[in-house]
């Protein structure tokens, strides 16, 4: 398997404010990648590094065998689809596909065409009179048509329906299957994109929090409920990384694979087992308030 | 796609059910890894470790620049396996159910006999 990125200490500071703190990451050629976590988290911040758009304070980072900062050989390689792309004003539709082959060695124009008419996007507008979801669309077709060896799409569908969502994940996996390539998604709309990752990286406060195949995770959390008392002494010697009560009733979720015997012993307490989904699981692990009260609570009990 | 379990075991278990079912035949070509991927919106590595498993299993035989065949006796293999898993799957639980019920075997029994002549 061939490393296409690679940073160590990866840092970046503004004034005071650590936003990037310290990230080891690497990220393997062809593969679908989910860059995950809150508002603030540092996931644009990595992403601009990554590219060339900032500087790391400290780290060392290797891009295609290369620092991508100011090396064009690298950077026409990727490309970076960002939340709020702007455009001149004088740009259509139409001349942003027009330029994109300027940029991009793999630009597919047949492909482009093709989006655009899955998208309805009208060419011929302006781009400041287009909707805030033409607009993301926009962005969408220019991260598929260019067939980067490295893109990144950066929430790319603020406004997007979801009828154009699922557009998006249809060609995206279709077109990634004849045309391998490293992609990397950052969005919230986890649960919608957690069967396309292959690996799922989550970014809290500047720092990775876990960095893991996506199938690893699949399972690896499960919620107990039932009786307080019987949930209590199912949890008891295990990691608990989320509680809920009422009355006499309580939920916990724990981290860790349940195997047979435990799920029949579960049962036989009168216990309920559900599934955590990759959403939840991120909730749990990033809810910052949540987490401490579940810590006070298990030094409690 | 069930929550719960790696994708790429739901996969294995799919194929599995449709040759147990006979929707699949023995000899008979099984969707390819894309097919997978677009139809169940997932990640085609993921499709691939799935179907693997049954290559590596020798229920599946890649035929290079063709597709992927069911083997011939993939059937009968694993309808005796699903036979030795059936204990634990359904029996277990069905036990453990009609305890908290009060049932004892020879009512659960009756239950069952009285429930297949229904369908």
């Amino acid at each position: 398997m061939t490393t296409v990125v690679r940073a160590q200490g990866l840092t970046k500071r503004y004034g005071s404010f650590t936003a990037v703190d310290h990230v080891d990451l690497t990220l393997e050629e062809n593969r679908i990648y989910g860059l995950l976590g809150r508002n603030g988290a540092g996931k644009t911040t990595i992403m601009q590094m990554l590219t060339g758009q900032l500087f790391p304070e400290a780290g060392t980072l290797d891009v295609f065998g290369r620092e991508p900062a100011e090396h064009a050989d690298v950077l026409r390689r990727m490309c970076f689809i960002a939340e709020s792309q702007r455009y001149p004003d004088s740009f259509k539709a139409a001349h942003v596909f027009k330029a994109a082959p300027w940029f991009f060695e793999n630009w597919d124009a047949a492909f482009a065409e093709q989006l655009i008419a899955d998208f309805r996007l009208p060419l011929n507008r302006y781009i400041k009179k287009l909707s805030r979801g033409q607009l993301s669309a926009v962005g969408v077709i220019v991260g598929l048509a260019s067939r980067a060896p490295l893109t990144f799409f950066d929430e790319p569908y603020l406004g997007l329906d979801a009828v154009a969502r699922h557009i998006f994940y249809d060609r995206l996996l279709e077109d990634y299957a004849e045309h391998p390539r490293t992609i990397v998604l950052s969005t919230h709309l986890i649960d919608e994109v957690a069967n396309l990752l292959e690996h799922v990286i989550l970014i809290d406060q500047g720092r990775i929090l876990f960095d893991r195949d996506a199938d690893e995770l699949r399972g690896s959390a499960t919620t107990v409920a039932g009786p307080r008392s019987a949930v209590e002494s199912f949890v008891a010697d295990r990691p608990v990384i989320g509680r809920e009560g009422l009355g006499g009733l309580a939920s916990a979720t724990i981290d860790g694979r349940l195997d047979q015997a435990e799920r029949i012993k579960a049962a036989e307490l009168g216990l309920e087992l559900a599934p955590v989904s990759l959403q939840q699981l991120i909730i749990h692990l990033t809810g910052t308030d949540l987490r401490a009260d579940s810590t006070d609570k298990e030094v409690a009990a | 796609m069930d929550e719960s379990r790696p994708i790429f075991i739901q996969i294995t278990e799919q194929v599995e059910n449709d040759i147990i079912d006979g929707t699949l035949a023995e000899g008979a070509q099984i969707p390819s890894i894309n097919e997978f991927a677009t139809f169940h919106r997932i990640n085609p590595a993921t499709a691939l470790r799935g179907v693997n498993r049954l290559v590596d299993d020798g229920i599946v035989e890649k035929r290079r620049g063709i597709g992927m065949f069911v083997t011939t006796g993939a059937r009968a293999r694993l309808v005796e396996r699903r036979r030795d898993e059936f204990a634990t799957a359904y029996i277990r639980p069905l036990i453990v159910e009609a305890e908290k019920l009060g049932l004892d075997i020879d009512q659960l029994a009756a239950l069952i006999r009285a429930e297949r002549i229904e369908s």
